[in-house]
C-alpha cells in the first residue's frame, strides 16, 4: 500500500507538468500492426487506426499510414475502446455524500468536480477514459451525477462528457436507511430507518415534485399566453432534478442489492411515469433479470464481491452473466479508484462465471456501460467516426498479464507507460529539492527566532552586560520574555 | 519629536494633559500585558502638518521633502511647498516617510477573537435548506466592534489604520465592516457598515446534520440566492398589489440578502487553489453576485482566467506551510510541496496577468508577521510598489472605498503612517499612525518618560514590561 501511495504520489503532477501529453499531440496519428478489439464488429489482427481530429477516420488491416503523420507502433499490442465506468467517485472535492437530508437532489457532483485527483491518473493508467460520477448512497435519493472523461490535467470545465444526459443517484436498502449510524445522544436519527421508508421517501418526494413541476406548467402556460406581472414560483433545487428525471431529460442511477426492492422502485417509478436508467450493483438481479430487461434498465453490478453484508448474502459471481443470458445490458463497475485500473480483468471474471465469451466481456466494460449512460453514439467501440477513446495492451487485455501502455482521449494520449516512467526520476528530484529547500528554511527560521528571542530576552534589563550564553530570564517578575510568551 | 506651537491653544498643557494619559493607560494596560506608550494618543489637535519628509502619495511619484497637511480628519493638502494653515501642529518629518494608511482587508481585529458572536450555535439539527444552516446575515460587525480588543492598538501602532473585519461562524455569518482603528465610541471606527457579506463552503451539519458536504454546502447557497431572487421579485408585487399576490411568508435571510443585493454588496467567495479559485470564477457568475475572492494563493495558476474575468482577489498572507505538528515521517505530496513554495509567488504573478488584489492577515498573529509575508511576497517577484497599492489603493478599490481612503490625496480619510524608512524593511520602524486624523505617536525603543511630574514609582517598570510586551506582537 505504501509503495502504491509513493507511486501516486511521484505520479500526481505526470500530466499536468513538464510533458503534457494532452497537450501537444498532434491531431493526426496512426495506430499499426495492432490487433484490435473493435467489440462492435470483429477482431482484427494486425490492423490500424487512424485517428484524425479526436474521432476514429479508419479502421482496418490494409490501412497505410498516410505520409508525416505520428505513428504508434503497435505490434504484438492489443487495442481495445476506451474502458468505461458507470460507477465510480473519482474527481470529486469534499464527501461524495450529503448525508444530511434523506433527499439530497440539490447537491451536485458538476459543482465539486476535482480534477487534480490522483484517482484519474491511476485509472487512466489503467485504460479507464470515461467514468459515471455518483453521489454516494447515503440517501434514498441522493445527488446529481455526471459522466466525464478523464481528461487529466484539464481544469475541471474540461471533464463532462459533452452531450452526456446527467443523472441522479438513488439508493436502497441498508445504506439510506443509515443501519449502523448512531447518531449522538439528543440527536433524532434520520428518517427512514426501514426499506418501507425508503420506499415512503421517494415516493412523497415525487408527489411533491410533481406539484412543484404543476406550478412551474402553469405559471410558464399564463405567461405564454401574455399574462402580465406573474410572480414566478420559487425555484426549489431539490426538487428541480426530479422534475427533469419526470421529463427524461435525467437519468435515474439507483443503487440496490435485493431483488423485492428492486422492483419495489420500478413500481414507484412506473407510477410517476419515469425510468429508471440503471440499477447500480444490483447483486440479486438474476433473481428478476426478467423484469429488469421488460423495464428496460441497465445493470451495472461487481464482478465476483458477495457477503460483506446481509443484504449481499445473495450475490453470486453469475450474476453478470446471468442477467445479460435474459436480455439485460450489463456493465461491470468498480465502485472504487483502485479496482477501477483493472476492470478489464473484472469483466473477465464473467468468461469463468457464467462462461461469457470474450467479446461479451469486454462489451461489458465498454460498449454495454456506454448504452447505460446514453453516450453510446460517440464512445464503446471501435468504429469510424466515434471519439478516439483508446486504450492499447501489452497483453490481451482479458489476461492477468495485460498491462495498458498507453490510453487516448480525443485522439490525445493521456497516458503513457513509458513517459511516465521516464519521468519518475525528475519528479521525485524535485520533489526532495523541494523538501531539502524547506527544511533549510525552517533551521534558518529557527536560528533567527533563537536569535530574536536572545535578544528580547537581554532588553529588559539593558544595565547588565548580557550573556549571550543566558538564557532569556523566565521569572515573572516584569521579565519581557515571561510577559510576551506567556499564557495572554 | 518637535512640536511647534500653533496659535489657538497652549501646546504644553496639551502635551501634558498626553502624558497623564498615556501614563494612566500604560497602568491600565500593563496587567494584561500591552503595549506601546504613545504621546499622541488619538485625541486633539486636528490640525497636523507633516513637513520636510519623503511623501509615498500612491497615487502618483513620492515627493521628496514633501508636507502633508491634515485637518479634521482629512487630507488637506499634499505637496512639495504647500501653505501650513497657521493652527496646524507641526511635526518635522525629516527622514521620516509618509505613506497611505495600511489596510488589512480580512480580519476579525474589532471583534471577537474568533470572529462570532459568542452566542454559539444554535441547538438542533438542520435536515435542509429550510433550516438556513449557518446563516446570520442579519450579523453585522459593525454593531460588534469591541473597543478593548487589544490587537486594535497592535495594528494600528504598524500602520494598519484600516480593517476589513468579518465576521465568521457558518456558511453566511454575518456582514463584514470597514473599520478605521481609533475612536472615542464603537460608532467612530466605522467607515462602512455594510462592506461585504463574505460566505463560507465550509460545511456546518456535521455528521448528521446538512449540509455536511462541500457540494451540499454549495447547493444551499445556491437555493438561498434562489430564494433571495424570488423574494426580490414577490415583495414589491405584493405590496404593490395585497389583493392579487399571496404574502409571502417573512423570512429574516430573505430579507436581508435583498437588501444587500439591493445595496449591490460585495460577496467574498472563499476561494484558495486553482480549483476553487475557477469554480468560484463558476458560481459567481452563475449567481451574479459582485464578487471578490479571498484566499487566492495558488492564484499563480489561474491568474489568466481571474484576469479575464475581471475578478479581484484577496489573498491570505498566511501562506501555506507545513503543520508544526505535522507527522515528521508524514508523506508529503510533491502538489503540496510546489504550493507551499510558489503560493508568495502569487502576488507577483497577479500583478503580470493585471488582476487587482488587496492583502489580508487570515490567521497571522499579528502585523510583524503580515509584514514578513509581504516580503516573501516581495522576494518572490513582487514590485515593493505593487505591495504597497495592494495593501493601499487597490484594497480601498476592492472595498469600493477608493474615493476616500489608500492614498495621500487632498480629500480623502487622513490615515497614514509615518515611518523612519522603507515601509518593507524589517528594521524600520513606524513613528507615527493618523486615524481619521487622529494622531498616534508610537514609541517602540526605549524612550523614557518625561521629567515632569508626579509619577509614581514602579511606573516606568510597568511602561518598560507593556512595551516589551508589545513588541512581541502580543496579539491573538
Amino acid at each position: 500500500m505504501k509503495r502504491v501511495l509513493l507511486i501516486a504520489i511521484v505520479f500526481i503532477f505526470a500530466g499536468m507538468g513538464a510533458w503534457p501529453a494532452s497537450a501537444q499531440n498532434p491531431s493526426t496519428i496512426f495506430i499499426q500492426n495492432a490487433t484490435i478489439f473493435t467489440v462492435t464488429q470483429g477482431n482484427i489482427e494486425h490492423g490500424g487506426i487512424l485517428i484524425r481530429d479526436g474521432k476514429i477516420a479508419a479502421v482496418g488491416k490494409d490501412l497505410k499510414a498516410p505520409d508525416g503523420v505520428a505513428v504508434i507502433d503497435a505490434t504484438g499490442q492489443y487495442v481495445i475502446p476506451g474502458i468505461i465506468d458507470c460507477h465510480s467517485h473519482i474527481a470529486v472535492d469534499g464527501s461524495v455524500n450529503e448525508g444530511g437530508p434523506a433527499v439530497s437532489s440539490m447537491a451536485n457532483i458538476a459543482d465539486v468536480l476535482n480534477p487534480e485527483d490522483i484517482s484519474i491518473y491511476d485509472d487512466l493508467a489503467g485504460g479507464v477514459t470515461s467514468a459515471n460520477i455518483l453521489h454516494g448512497s447515503a440517501n434514498p435519493i441522493g445527488g446529481q451525477t455526471i459522466v466525464i472523461k478523464l481528461r487529466w490535467g484539464k481544469p475541471a470545465s474540461a471533464l463532462p462528457f459533452e452531450g452526456a444526459l446527467p443523472g441522479i443517484k438513488f439508493a436502497l436498502g441498508e445504506n439510506p436507511k443509515r443501519s449502523g449510524f448512531t447518531p449522538p445522544p439528543g440527536i433524532p436519527p434520520r428518517y427512514p430507518a426501514t426499506r418501507l421508508g425508503v420506499e415512503e421517501v421517494i415516493r412523497q418526494a415525487f408527489i411533491e415534485a410533481t406539484e412543484y413541476k404543476k406550478q412551474w406548467d402553469d405559471y410558464n402556460a399564463r405567461r405564454a399566453a401574455g399574462e402580465q406581472g406573474l410572480v414566478a414560483p420559487r425555484r426549489n433545487e431539490q426538487l428541480q432534478p426530479l422534475v427533469e428525471v419526470m421529463e427524461g431529460k435525467r437519468y435515474v442511477h439507483s443503487h440496490c442489492y435485493r431483488a423485492d426492492e428492486i422492483l419495489m422502485l420500478m413500481r414507484v417509478a412506473k407510477e410517476f411515469g419515469f425510468k429508471v436508467r440503471t440499477f447500480q450493483h444490483v447483486l440479486e438481479g438474476y433473481k428478476i433479470a426478467d423484469e429488469i430487461a421488460a423495464s428496460g434498465a441497465g445493470g451495472s453490478t461487481f464482478s465476483d464481491w458477495w457477503g460483506y453484508k446481509v443484504e449481499a448474502y445473495d450475490a453470486i459471481p453469475y450474476n453478470a452473466a446471468l442477467m445479460t443470458e435474459r436480455g439485460v445490458v450489463v456493465s461491470i463497475n468498480s465502485d472504487d479508484a483502485q479496482e477501477a485500473r483493472q476492470l478489464n480483468q473484472e469483466a473477465a471474471k464473467s468468461m469463468k462465471y457464467g462462461g461469457m465469451t470474450a467479446n461479451d466481456a469486454l462489451k461489458m466494460i465498454t460498449i454495454n456501460p456506454a448504452i447505460q449512460l446514453g453516450i453510446d453514439k460517440r464512445v464503446g467501440s471501435i468504429e469510424v467516426g466515434k471519439d478516439a477513446d483508446l486504450v492499447i495492451y501489452n497483453h490481451d487485455p482479458l489476461s492477468v498479464y495485460a498491462v495498458a501502455q498507453q490510453t487516448l482521449i480525443d485522439g490525445q494520449v493521456y497516458f503513457d507507460r513509458q513517459k511516465d516512467l521516464a519521468g519518475r526520476a525528475a519528479l521525485e528530484k524535485e520533489k526532495q529539492d523541494l523538501l531539502a529547500k524547506e527544511k533549510k528554511a525552517a533551521e534558518e527560521k529557527k536560528d533567527e527566532d533563537k536569535k530574536a528571542g536572545d535578544k528580547a530576552g537581554a532588553k529588559p534589563d539593558a544595565k547588565k552586560k548580557p550573556d549571550p550564553k543566558k538564557k532569556p530570564p523566565q521569572d515573572a517578575n516584569g521579565s519581557a520574555s515571561a510577559v510576551a510568551g506567556g499564557a495572554l | 519629536m518637535k512640536l511647534r506651537a500653533g496659535t489657538c491653544r497652549s501646546p504644553r498643557f496639551t502635551r501634558r494633559r498626553f502624558w497623564w494619559a498615556a501614563i494612566a493607560s500604560s497602568v491600565a494596560l500593563v496587567a494584561v500585558g500591552v503595549t506601546f506608550t504613545a504621546r499622541g494618543e488619538g485625541g486633539e489637535p486636528r490640525y497636523f502638518a507633516i513637513t520636510h519628509a519623503r511623501v509615498v502619495p500612491v497615487a502618483g511619484p513620492p515627493i521628496e521633502n514633501g508636507t502633508v497637511v491634515v485637518a479634521k480628519g482629512l487630507i488637506q493638502a499634499v505637496g512639495a511647498s504647500v501653505t501650513i494653515p497657521p493652527e496646524a501642529w507641526v511635526i518635522d518629518g525629516k527622514g521620516l516617510t509618509v505613506y497611505p494608511g495600511l489596510i488589512d482587508a480580512g480580519t476579525t481585529v474589532g471583534i471577537s477573537d474568533d470572529g462570532t458572536d459568542g452566542k454559539g450555535k444554535p441547538a438542533g439539527v438542520v435536515l435542509g435548506p429550510e433550516g438556513r444552516p449557518g446563516t446570520s446575515p442579519w450579523r453585522v460587525v459593525a454593531d460588534e466592534i469591541k473597543t478593548d480588543d487589544k490587537r486594535i492598538e497592535t495594528w494600528r501602532s504598524a500602520g494598519f489604520t484600516t480593517t476589513l473585519t468579518v465576521p465568521e461562524g457558518g456558511i453566511l455569518p454575518g456582514q463584514a465592516a470597514v473599520l478605521n482603528l481609533a475612536g472615542d465610541r464603537a460608532g467612530d471606527y466605522v467607515v462602512r457598515v455594510y462592506a461585504s457579506v463574505p460566505i463560507s463552503f465550509k460545511p456546518v451539519g456535521g455528521f448528521f446534520g446538512f449540509p455536511d458536504s462541500l457540494m451540499g454546502t454549495i447547493a444551499y447557497v445556491r437555493q438561498v440566492y434562489d430564494d433571495t431572487a424570488w423574494y426580490s421579485q414577490a415583495e414589491p408585487a405584493y405590496e404593490s398589489n395585497p389583493a392579487k399576490y399571496e404574502r409571502p411568508s417573512y423570512d429574516r435571510t430573505e430579507v436581508v440578502m435583498s437588501e444587500a443585493e439591493k445595496r449591490s454588496e460585495i460577496v467574498m467567495l472563499p476561494a484558495n487553489n486553482s480549483q476553487q479559485l475557477l469554480r468560484a470564477l463558476k458560481l459567481a457568475n452563475e449567481w451574479k453576485i459582485r464578487a471578490v475572492l479571498y484566499g487566492g494563493q495558488q492564484a499563480y495558476e489561474v491568474a489568466d482566467a481571474l484576469a479575464s474575468a475581471k475578478m479581484p482577489v484577496l489573498v491570505n498572507l498566511k501562506w501555506p506551510e507545513r503543520g508544526k505538528d505535522a507527522d515528521p515521517e508524514g508523506e508529503q505530496t510533491l502538489r503540496e510541496l510546489r504550493f507551499r513554495d510558489r503560493a508568495p509567488g502569487t502576488p507577483a504573478a497577479l500583478v503580470k496577468a493585471g488582476v487587482k488584489f488587496g492583502f489580508y492577515s487570515g490567521g497571522l498573529s499579528g502585523p510583524k508577521d503580515i509584514m514578513k509575508s509581504a516580503k516573501k511576497a516581495i522576494d518572490a517577484g513582487l514590485s515593493p510598489d505593487a505591495a504597497l497599492r495592494a495593501f493601499t489603493a487597490d484594497s480601498a478599490d476592492i472595498l469600493g472605498l477608493g474615493d476616500r481612503m489608500g492614498s495621500i490625496v487632498p480629500g480623502k480619510i487622513a490615515n497614514l503612517v509615518v515611518t523612519d524608512g522603507d515601509i518593507f524593511n524589517e528594521k524600520t520602524k513606524v513613528k507615527h499612525v493618523f486615524v481619521d486624523g487622529r494622531w498616534f505617536e508610537i514609541h517602540e525603543e526605549e524612550t523614557p518618560p518625561d521629567k515632569g511630574g508626579d509619577k509614581k514609582p514602579g511606573d516606568e517598570e510597568a511602561v518598560k514590561a507593556g512595551r516589551y510586551a508589545g513588541v512581541e506582537g502580543v496579539g491573538r
